[in-house]
């Protein structure tokens, strides 16, 4: 598989554990710059990045307003922000109501990014008790982009990945540790 | 694919009509956003494209009126990150009182929540009555919701709990008397209030000012209106005048890094170099 610019990952209930394990195992060289919203709470600080940055021994940060998309990184959503992809292939927030009872909400980064990359997108919506996302990511193969969903039968909980399947046919129905294989066999193209 | 690129024409155009046509500027807005704010007002307003939505808003400005409802954010709240306010009573108050008389800039207030939210806080450091807010915003619909000063009592209780814990020192009822499920802010704290129409787009700067607050108003922007703006601060405030941001906004990565000094940096309180 060639031209992954960008991976957008979505995640609800069971989503900090699933996000661990799809990106433990990336080769040290991973290039290709990984954008993840999961559900937090509203109002309280999140330790993601910090969390994650210590488990996976790779840059993540909290994704900023503005921040021009760097290879290599690993960008979380904060609470209480969307997190958007605009079309200079920057990160923008913003404060429109919750969608899904979530701000952030995946859908609204899945739309956007798929706006952005196009064809060039690889989106994965994981574990979740929520139906956010769903339309994001079949946003992402109407647009030319991949798309893979974890197996709910794998899931944690399978809400947010059966309605995904509800909504559109993806490239790849895998377990958490496909997910991973699959991703660390993605060449970064040049951009 | 076709179609995407129809609606980013379409946006492009609906934006450049409305410039045009009423002046109001959306053309150097974070694109991101926009496009979910038109396409929610599409729905809303039952057009059936964007293009629809142009030709309506072109030869109608009541619903310009109503577009413009949709294009604007009013989400926000009072006391809106309480450590914020409490840094601001903390840090900021005391510098500022050196001020014989202050004068103080809320850019984008929209419905009025952070002018109430600051008007309390210097009344409670016994600064209000020599302080002069101006509480700009372009949205007329949102200005006179802020004059009003009513919110629903369900929000006030939220902001209540926001209220003590940014190190408000009073019930935070006497600010307010319910009637109908609503609270009315007690008018006393607006009396040193102006409430103007104001783009940080296209005017320019009015007064002289020791304080700009400007909260979640800049991240709608792209990074050549943030400067814009940023500059329209930094040419108002006076000599060591405080600039405060939303809880994601920085000067960091602007052209104005260097003018400003972070004073509480997690709080996104700044001054003037």
């Amino acid at each position: 598989m060639i031209g992954v610019r960008a991976i957008v990952i979505g995640g609800s209930a069971g989503g900090v554990a699933a996000l661990f394990k799809v990106l433990g195992g990336l080769p040290a060289d991973f290039a290709i710059p990984i954008l993840c919203v999961l559900h937090l709470p509203e109002h309280r600080d999140s330790h993601l990045a910090e969390v994650l940055e210590r488990k996976l021994l790779r840059p993540v940060r909290e994704a900023r307003d503005k921040e021009r998309i760097a290879p290599g990184m690993i960008y979380v959503a904060g609470p209480g922000y969307h997190l958007s992809v605009e079309g200079d292939y920057s990160l923008s927030l913003s404060q429109e109501e919750p969608l899904h009872f979530s701000r952030p909400a995946i859908d609204y980064l899945f739309q956007s990014a798929a706006d952005a990359y196009g064809p060039d997108l690889l989106g994965v919506l994981l574990t979740g008790a929520n139906e956010d996302g769903a339309k994001g990511l079949a946003y992402i193969q109407q647009c030319g982009g991949r798309t893979v969903v974890q197996d709910p039968r794998d899931a944690q909980v399978a809400l947010m990945p059966e309605a995904a399947l509800a909504l559109h046919q993806p490239d790849h129905l895998l377990s958490l540790s496909g997910i991973g294989q699959l991703l660390a066999t993605l060449e970064t193209s040049a951009c | 694919m076709i179609s995407e690129r129809n609606i980013d024409i379409e946006i492009r155009l609906l934006i450049e009509a409305i410039y045009l046509k009423y002046s109001y500027d959306f053309r150097d807005y974070s694109g991101a956003s926009m496009k979910r704010r038109v396409q929610h007002a599409v729905r809303q307003l039952e057009c059936r494209t964007v293009s629809a939505l142009q030709e309506r808003v072109l030869h109608d400005p009541g619903m310009f009126m109503q577009l413009l409802q949709y294009l604007t954010i009013p989400v926000s709240e009072m006391f809106r990150d309480p450590d914020h306010f409490l840094a601001l009573r903390r840090e900021v108050v005391p510098l500022l009182r050196t001020w014989p008389s202050i004068k103080i800039w809320i850019a984008g207030c929209s419905t009025g929540e952070e002018v109430y939210s600051m008007a309390i806080l210097l009344r409670e450091e016994g600064l209000l009555d020599r302080t002069i807010i101006y509480a700009t915003d372009i949205n007329p619909n949102s200005l006179d919701k802020a004059k009003q000063g009513i919110y629903s009592l369900q929000s006030i209780h939220d902001y209540a709990e926001n209220y003590r814990k940014a190190g408000g020192r009073r019930d935070f009822t006497e600010y307010y008397t319910s009637a109908y499920g609503n609270a009315i802010m007690d008018s006393t704290l607006r009396e040193n209030v102006t409430f103007a129409d104001h783009s940080l787009a296209t005017d320019s700067v009015f007064s002289e000012t020791q304080l700009v607050s400007c909260r979640n108003v800049l991240i709608y922007f792209n990074k050549e209106l943030q400067d814009r703006a940023f500059g329209l601060f930094h040419e108002s405030l006076c000599h060591r005048g405080f600039l405060v941001l939303g809880s994601k906004e920085s000067v960091d990565f602007s052209a104005y890094g260097e003018r400003f000094e972070p004073l509480v940096r997690p709080e996104r309180i700044y001054r003037k170099s």
